[in-house]
């Protein structure tokens, strides 16, 4: 493979109308032979920069973790790995911080991805309506997935201040007592939700417009002839129809979730961003692979989190799978 | 298990003549087959209230980063904006660190989109129309890899980077994400709909190889995919945060490092905070404002997070 595809690629014939002017049989041999290299080979080559770069920058770093994890490793002497089998995996059982982390990884995970996807389905029905300016809607619902991370999360850290916050400002307008978003645990997760139901609703509500745009009008037709009301249409044909899209965006938002990292990190503003909160209170796994790794200078730990961290996912996806294997399916 | 699920419009026709991403966009614009109902004054309301949600933190940020800091912090808070928008945003181009995340932050994400777009044409290409063993195999792996979280190989990925003595540099952010499978998944499905056979076909009757096809009569055609990949792959590696702000530090900064310094200020100066964030986002929003309509088709036409 490795002959071919530098024949392929360094283009042994200048990129002329046709390589078939050789003279004689040898120079006819010798383009047929090329010809052949090209067409067995070529396809190997273009593929194979994706493939290099995935197995040298994701999946030799993957597999090297779970083999750093059973070490320790100073962040300041990072070539100085000292064998401890199990012990990280023993010591994060034992911290009571992964248990929290995973907790409100799993209820922020939650909280932001339910509604955000049971919203974005009924703005998709909306935007799938005929009307005038479709195409500023469709574009503003995409405005909040262009804003960068960091600024969303500064933005909505803003909104959620305790003292001079709009949200807090406007509770007291309705004559409800100010909430101290950034110390309490559930207002600070809800906060947190917040700012990731705000970038990725939009987005997910352009994917299930696109799905429901696929859906043949006959369905409908169909629907409205057997006297279906337009609700019993949205769930008996339109929900259906855009079932693919929907377990897909559920595997998309949960990757997601079990990620989330930059919002609570800027949430904290400075000192509290790492270990989310002064009581840990919305430190998420990927908060704690940091704060493991950056700043208590244990690689070997952040390395155990992240093993779970891909563990908890595979388990996640198998449960789901086990949901949907079990459940009696509808016709 | 998402194989099938990727939200790729069937009714693409085959073409000959490469499309204009303008023209693409209108077509996968138009009305769906789905529903022609007209949306009665309730959905307006509806979809006036969202593009409101969706509007208002934005237009926040730039009444916030428009003002001083006792406005910001007064109640009833401020809704229209300030005299000293401008000055703000010097003060954090400069103060802040944000000049020079600017500047990287787009040639980072310039050149990830860049060779995203580049390796995934290739790939999708020869995934599309080319017949090689293994092919189907291939290309089941790379949708495998869309399961794998880029973020559980950091540390090792962190040590790579000090060993190659590229911590705090910018090439330490650009590999890692070079390529993409999700893009190779997009071009391999717009080609495939897009390229008649017949055009690669003779191609090869008149004798060129591999490469000059690719290069003659597979790109004219896939340019509009591409620049719609540039776009959604540009926006994804901006926003990219936890690789960069590990892997970064001040002395060399893109956004994402640099607000979360602005962040992390004992300094609460809420006005070049917001002045920070506000820039952070300009480029995307402008790039949103110019080509919504294709960004808006491409998401639609089946691009995928991350």
């Amino acid at each position: 493979m490795a002959t071919s595809t530098t024949n392929a690629l360094a283009g042994e014939e200048p990129p002329g109308p046709s390589p078939k002017t050789g003279n004689g049989r040898t120079g006819q041999q010798r383009s047929a032979l090329l010809h052949r290299l090209d067409l067995k080979g070529a396809p190997y080559a273009f593929v194979a920069p994706f493939f290099v770069v995935f197995a040298a920058f994701s999946f030799y770093p993957l597999v090297y973790t779970a083999w750093i994890s059973l070490h320790r490793v100073e962040l300041a002497t990072l070539d100085v790995m000292e064998w401890v089998a199990w012990d990280n995996y023993v010591d994060l059982v034992n911290d009571s911080r992964f248990w929290n982390a995973l907790q409100n990884t799993f209820t922020i995970g939650v909280i932001s991805t339910v509604p955000q996807l049971l919203m974005a389905l009924g703005l998709a029905h909306l935007l799938n309506y005929r009307m005038r300016a479709s195409l500023f809607f469709r574009v503003a619902s995409l405005v909040p997935y262009a804003t960068s991370v960091g600024a969303a999360a500064l933005v909505f850290t803003m909104l959620f201040e305790r003292d001079f916050g709009m949200i807090n400002w406007m509770l007291g307008v309705v004559g409800i007592d100010p909430l101290d978003w950034e110390a309490d645990k559930w207002p600070a997760q809800a906060a947190i939700s917040t700012i990731v139901i705000w970038r990725w609703t939009g987005y997910n509500a352009l994917l299930y417009l696109a799905a429901m745009q696929a859906i043949p009008a006959e369905r409908y037709e169909a629907a409205s002839l057997d006297g279906a009301s337009r609700w019993k249409q949205f769930t008996h044909v339109t929900v259906p129809g855009i079932r693919s899209t929907i377990v897909f965006t559920i595997v998309l938002s949960t990757i997601g979730a079990t990620q989330l990292f930059g919002e609570p990190l800027i949430f904290g503003q400075g000192p509290n961003g790492v270990t989310g909160g002064a009581d840990n209170q919305y430190q998420t796994l990927g908060l704690l692979l940091y704060e493991e790794g950056w700043k208590n200078y244990q690689m070997g730990r952040a390395a155990t989190v992240a093993w779970a961290m891909f563990l908890l996912l595979i388990l996640v996806f198998a449960v789901q799978r086990l949901i949907r294997r079990l459940r009696p399916r509808t016709p | 298990m998402t194989v099938n699920s990727l939200p790729v419009r069937p009714d693409i026709p085959v073409r000959t003549e490469p499309e204009s991403p303008r023209r693409l966009g209108r077509r996968l614009l138009r009305p769906g087959a789905g529903r022609q109902h007209h949306a009665g004054p309730l959905a307006y309301v509806l979809l006036a209230v969202m593009a409101i949600l969706s509007i208002f933190p934005l237009y926040w940020t730039m009444v916030a980063a428009s003002t001083d800091n006792t406005r910001v912090s007064q109640t009833p808070p401020p809704f229209l904006p300030g005299p000293n928008l401008f000055s703000n945003l010097a003060r954090a181009w400069d103060e802040a660190a944000m000049g020079k995340a600017m500047i990287n932050s787009t040639i980072v994400a310039g050149v990830i989109a860049l060779s995203t777009v580049m390796f995934a044409t290739l790939a999708g290409f020869a995934f599309a129309k080319l017949r090689f063993k293994g092919r189907n195999i291939l290309l089941m792996l790379v949708i495998g890899t869309m399961m794998v979280p880029p973020q559980l190989g950091v540390v090792p990925l962190f040590m790579m980077m000090s060993e190659l003595g590229l911590a705090q540099q910018l090439p330490a952010v650009i590999f890692p994400t070079l390529v993409s499978a999700v893009g190779v998944f997009f071009m391999r499905q717009y080609l495939s709909e897009a390229l008649p056979d017949e055009l690669v076909e003779a191609g090869r009757v008149d004798g060129a190889h591999s490469l000059r096809i690719f290069w003659s009569i597979v790109l004219p055609v896939a340019r509009p995919a591409m620049a719609v990949l540039f776009m959604i792959t540009f926006v994804h590696a901006w926003n990219d945060f936890f690789w960069p702000v590990v892997v970064l530090d001040m002395t060399n900064p893109t956004v994402p490092v640099a607000l979360t310094q602005l962040s992390a200020g004992y300094v609460r100066d809420q006005s070049l905070i917001m002045a920070g964030a506000l820039l952070g986002t300009l480029p995307l929003l402008a790039m949103f404002i110019v080509f919504g309509r294709q960004i808006v088709s491409g998401i639609m036409a089946g691009a995928v997070k991350g």
